[in-house]
């Protein structure tokens, strides 16, 4: 988020695959692009980003790609002897281990704590070629309870979390519910009455629908205030 | 992300239905918004987009001539087919349409057929020889839930909007693209498709797609206003569980209220093109 404030001056323009964002020896190519040449050029659509001599692309479309320490929110796939197979939305499976629940469980009290289509947050431990490791232990993950769930494009997740997370406190604030991101762009909205948590899930309808402009969280408090009347 | 729905979603579903609300802040009985759009495709007789809320579908008329069947000497043909595109859904998969896609377009086809919608005797050119063939072409662009009942507002739109292509008597051929200013016959009747499902109890309308997949039952009803009366011209019944004589009461009673509001829609929509 830091690298963002830096290049506030130069302007982001938006690439497709292929087209050359700057041409010179001096860049780096980072996340999206490639060194073609003298040239870095786009692997993606989305926003060229250029901090300092590194460039990068904020992408705009495409599906969800899975890193290690990534907060995500999946479905329960499968019940295997040894744990669980989770469903986040990408190609691979997710897998969580029964190593990796924070109290020990029973090898065959296992539907008790998650079942078929049960929702869980986790954090990704691991990517491996073979699929992506999961586990629960730490805080604020576990098993989804309560609450409504929605979906979104994963690649407006960080516009929805803002700038060092002000945007989604705003909202928590706000609405008064309890809120968790997946990166792969489930949310997990739990509060007390179902008007605040309808309020929730319009306010990020709403993020998700504008996200280029500039001072979202300010308009993102005027929206409630209208929508407070 | 996944075709099933979770748990969680499930339960909180039920959860708001017992107080009144649907996830999106509606009604039990509420549509979501309908907006209508004309002529999507430059070759049909006529094409009409319909967006109901997030669901989007779009039908085509075209026409051509043909032979009568044997039993209908003097009467066209309506030929109906709906397709679930994979693009609109990850539900749908691409490949010969499945047994979902192939119920939704035979309920529309008989929807429009039973309700005396259509002047099938008008459609023949020259009886026990020539009748035109009328495809009705359904495309789903996106499915959001509730696509039986904007498919067939689609379906009727675009009915009462289309023109016959000239056809030329002595060299026998269907002059397409040149459309003369005959409307398509049809009567004063409009009849529209009302589909109440049964979630968790309840009776709800214009599902999402998480309320569709949740369903317990599904009863679709095709009504038409005859002589300041509502009638119902044909019904399905989907899904699995049983539905007691008060919740079909209770669907009957909703589709009656909901008509005029879907009228309205069909109405406006024409009304529009018109001043064009």
């Amino acid at each position: 988020m830091d690298q963002e404030e830096k290049t506030v001056k130069k302007k982001r323009e938006i690439v497709v695959p292929g087209e050359i964002i700057v041409s010179g020896d001096e860049f780096l190519p980072g996340d999206g692009t490639e060194r073609d040449g003298k040239d870095i050029v786009s692997k993606r659509y989305g926003l060229s980003d250029e901090s300092g001599r590194l460039v990068k692309i904020i992408p705009l479309s495409g599906v969800f790609t899975a890193r290690r320490g990534n907060v995500i929110i999946g479905r329960v796939s499968d019940l295997t002897f040894n744990g669980w197979l989770v469903d986040l939305g990408v190609a691979s499976n997710g897998f969580l281990p029964l190593a990796e629940c924070p109290r020990y469980i029973n090898q065959n009290d296992m539907a008790e704590h998650f079942s078929i289509d049960d929702l869980m947050v986790a954090k990704i431990s691991g990517v491996k070629g073979r699929g992506i490791d999961l586990t629960i232990k730490g805080r604020g993950l576990g098993k989804v309870e309560k609450g409504i769930i929605i979906n979104v494009n994963s690649n407006k997740v960080p516009r929805i979390i803002g700038k060092e997370g002000s945007m989604i406190s705003l909202i928590k604030e706000k609405s008064g519910c309890d809120i968790t991101v997946g990166q792969n762009g489930l949310i997990w909205i739990k509060g007390n009455k179902i008007e605040d948590e309808i309020l929730a899930k319009n306010a990020i309808g709403y993020i998700e629908e504008k996200p280029f402009i500039e001072g979202l969280t300010d308009k993102m408090e005027g929206w409630f205030k209208e929508e407070k009347k | 992300m996944s075709k099933e729905i979770s748990n969680v979603s499930k339960q909180s579903i039920k959860k708001y239905l017992d107080a009144g609300v649907r996830f999106d802040g509606r009604k039990l009985d509420e549509y979501r918004d309908i907006s209508v759009e004309f002529g999507v495709s430059e070759n049909a007789e006529s094409s009409v987009k319909v967006k109901m809320g997030e669901t989007e579908v779009i039908a085509g008329i075209k026409m051509d001539v043909g032979e009568p069947y044997a039993d209908s000497q003097n009467k066209g043909n309506l030929i109906t087919t709906l397709e679930l595109l994979p693009m609109s859904s990850g539900r749908h998969e691409s490949g010969p349409p499945k047994i979902e896609a192939i119920e939704m377009g035979r309920v529309i086809d008989r929807g429009l057929r039973e309700s005396g919608f259509i002047d099938f005797e008008k459609l023949c050119i020259k009886e026990g020889e020539k009748v035109w063939n009328v495809y009705v072409d359904i495309f789903s662009f996106n499915d959001a839930g509730g696509m039986l009942d904007a498919a067939f507002l689609a379906a009727v739109i675009a009915m009462k909007t289309a023109k016959l292509p000239r056809y030329d008597e002595k060299e026998e051929v269907v002059k397409f693209g040149e459309l003369t200013d005959t409307n398509f016959p049809v009567t004063d009747l409009t009849p529209v498709t009302i589909t109440g499902y049964k979630v968790g109890g309840h009776i709800i309308i214009d599902p999402t797609v998480e309320e569709e997949e949740m369903s317990e039952a599904r009863l679709s009803f095709g009504l038409a206003e005859v002589e300041k009366e509502i009638m119902i011209s044909s019904c399905q019944k989907g899904k699995d569980t049983i539905l007691t004589s008060e919740e079909v009461g209770k669907i009957i009673d909703l589709s009656e209220n909901k008509y005029k509001e879907l009228f309205g829609v069909i109405d406006k929509a024409i009304k529009g093109i018109d001043k064009k």
